[in-house]
């Protein structure tokens, strides 16, 4: 009779196999207790219900450069919707021979985004170039010098109308939402509640109503024959509504800092925009980075109701080409080639908050 | 009265012609926090070069008394001269005398968002308005004399609690100020890092800088004060050479105090 000893095998063994690689992935966070398994049957039973059939429509039976008879006839996604209307949708009512000035316009604009979206290139000079840019962007649109054709506010329109109304609209509202934040925690009495009643004020009405009186209300009050620029007024209610609720953000930011600082600031002998310009903002305006860009974010977005006092910004414009009827029934194409704008744009800000939080981390 | 043989000789009773000039003087000093009155009838005159450590009980006043000098907290009567200059309300008043009177806190309060170097410099450049290569000049000098210049480059959250309080002390001595108070500076410390911070307190003495000190460390007394004062409930109870107060306490309440912390 033979015993079996057991081999003395000292060498590490392998982990079986159900336990790591893509299987044990699977087990540990997708098929890990019973529930955990139904949902995720469930959730692919849904996505095998969607996407194939939306491949099917957006890719496979597509058409990308027929005509708008074709599209109706066949059961595809028709693409050839914004390429045919591309230049409405972008550039809205402004004249086609000097559509190049407003596409230079955004290319001199996405320019200075992307460049300083690096820290390293922060400088004086790039401040330079961004107010070199302003002008120069400015002087496209409107033209009348430089033998460029003057081009009336009014015929702007689409994507540069609604970048213009962003850019401008959050660069001020940033700056003046700080003040308005520091004014909020004023020991000035009268500072102070100017600022609470301008804060709460509005934020009490909804944009639309600010826009509405910026375009109905605000005119009975001007002296006849003066007029005040449409899409002026739209930028300025923005601005108002945008910097009383970054005012908001700022101030919680305020409120999170440690009194030290105040004090090691205070017996340095600085004082009170030193204070808050070298100590104070830089390190709450960290902090309500992310509160910031959200708010940031949603001011872009609600630059598209404008549409209400009559601008058309690249919504309303892809909105004017689905009422041609040549094109009518392809809203979803129309609607999803603007999705896509709209998201690149926040997608980038998203990305830039993030990106700078990390930069600005010194461990603490 | 502040004769102590282990002061060596800047005494500054035996100072040149400064023998009457009170750097710090504080007469009928009162304060109250709402109802509540901290500070109460407190006179004081800290002489040019005169080391001072103030201690008692937690809530005894000692470190709002500190913190009224310059002006962190604003007193209702009496007056603080501060080097001739009396603090009021009026704000260039205020902002001289914090130029001229340096604090190291308990809680370091550093720049978090600043290198150390800039910690440094940010009083000098922007207060006295030196240039920025003259203010790093100044700054490294100090952080070298706190044996801390190697770390120049770094954030405050990167360094252990006994560098940051050696990089707040070189921060407040980059003003040049002509006295420095020191509120509980090792009280916030792991124990094996208070003698590093004690250390450079000690040569800073030496080196005839008027301080103020609030803090429980007796033996930094014993060695380093003029002078020590004892507070409780808002008053200063007893006011002594260190040899006078701890060997020979005149009051019960002294007494009492001195026999709890030295075990």
């Amino acid at each position: 009779m033979a015993i079996t000893i057991p081999s003395q095998d000292h060498t590490d063994l392998k982990p079986p196999v159900t336990s790591i690689g893509a299987i044990g992935w699977i087990r540990s966070n997708l098929f890990n207790t019973w529930y955990n398994s139904l949902i995720t049957l469930v959730v692919i039973y849904v996505l095998w219900q969607v996407i194939p059939p939306f491949i099917d429509w957006s890719l496979i039976k597509s058409n990308w450069t027929s005509s708008s008879a074709e599209c109706h006839k066949s059961g595809g996604a028709c693409w050839s919707i914004i390429h045919a209307n591309i230049r409405f949708i972008i550039f809205g009512f402004y004249p086609p021979p000097e559509q190049w000035r407003p596409l230079t316009a955004m290319i001199i604009l996405f320019t200075l985004l992307i460049v300083s979206r690096n820290r390293n290139w922060w400088s004086k000079n790039l401040l330079f170039a961004w107010f070199a840019g302003m002008m120069a962007m400015g002087l496209l649109m409107t033209g009348g010098i430089f033998g460029l054709a003057a081009v009336d506010s009014a015929q702007w329109g689409g994507l540069p109308l609604t970048l213009m109304l962003s850019v401008f609209g959050l660069t001020a509202a940033y700056p003046l939402g700080v003040i308005l934040a520091l004014g909020r925690q004023s020991r000035l009495p009268v500072i102070k509640s100017l600022t609470i009643v301008y804060i709460e004020m509005i934020r009490g009405v909804p944009l639309i109503s600010l826009l509405f009186m910026s375009a109905i209300i605000f005119p009975l009050f001007l002296p006849e024959g003066v007029t005040f620029n449409k899409i002026l007024r739209a930028q300025i209610a923005i601005i108002m509504f945008t910097a009383a609720y970054v005012a908001e953000v700022v101030r919680g930011g305020l409120q999170a800092m440690p009194k030290g600082q105040y004090e090691a600031a205070d017996s340095l002998g600085l004082n009170y925009s030193q204070t808050m310009r070298l100590i104070i903002l830089p390190q709450a305006l960290k902090i309500v980075i992310p509160p910031t860009v959200s708010i940031l974010i949603s001011a872009f977005k609600d630059t598209s109701l404008v549409v209400i006092i009559a601008l058309y910004d690249l919504l309303k414009t892809t909105q004017s080409t689905l009422s041609n009827p040549q094109w009518m029934g392809f809203s979803t194409e129309a609607y999803l080639f603007v999705a896509v704008i709209y998201f690149i744009c926040c997608y980038f800000m998203s990305t830039w908050s993030r990106r700078l939080e990390e930069d600005l981390d010194t461990g603490r | 009265m502040t004769n102590n043989k282990k002061t060596e000789n800047n005494d500054p009773s035996q100072g040149k012609n400064k023998t009457d000039d009170a750097i710090i003087k504080i007469i009928g000093l009162h304060k109250w926090f709402g109802d509540f009155h901290v500070l109460k009838d407190i006179n004081l005159e800290v002489k040019t070069q005169e080391r001072i450590v103030i201690c008692g009980p937690s809530g005894s006043g000692k470190s709002t008394v500190i913190r009224c000098i310059n002006r962190l907290e604003e007193h209702q009567r009496g007056q603080i001269i501060v080097d001739g200059t009396e603090l009021s309300n009026n704000l260039k008043h205020i902002e001289k005398i914090r130029e001229e009177v340096g604090m190291v806190f308990q809680h370091f309060n550093l720049f978090p968002h600043l290198t150390i170097l800039d910690n440094l410099t940010v009083g000098p450049i922007w207060v006295k308005k030196v240039p920025r290569k003259d203010a790093e000049e100044l700054a490294m000098n100090y952080l070298e004399k706190v044996q801390i210049a190697e770390q120049a480059k770094k954030f405050p959250g990167q360094l252990s609690g006994g560098q940051q309080q050696r990089v707040a002390i070189a921060r407040s001595l980059c003003m040049k100020p002509k006295v420095m108070l020191f509120d509980e500076p090792t009280s916030a410390l792991d124990p094996e890092m208070v003698k590093e911070v004690l250390d450079v307190m000690i040569n800073l003495a030496h080196e005839g800088m008027t301080m103020i000190v609030v803090t429980h460390e007796m033996g930094f007394a014993k060695s380093v004060a003029h002078r020590v004062l004892f507070m409780d409930e808002g008053m200063i109870v007893e006011s002594n050479t260190p040899d006078q107060f701890f060997d020979h306490p005149e009051h019960e309440r002294t007494k009492l105090f001195l026999s709890q912390i030295l075990h």
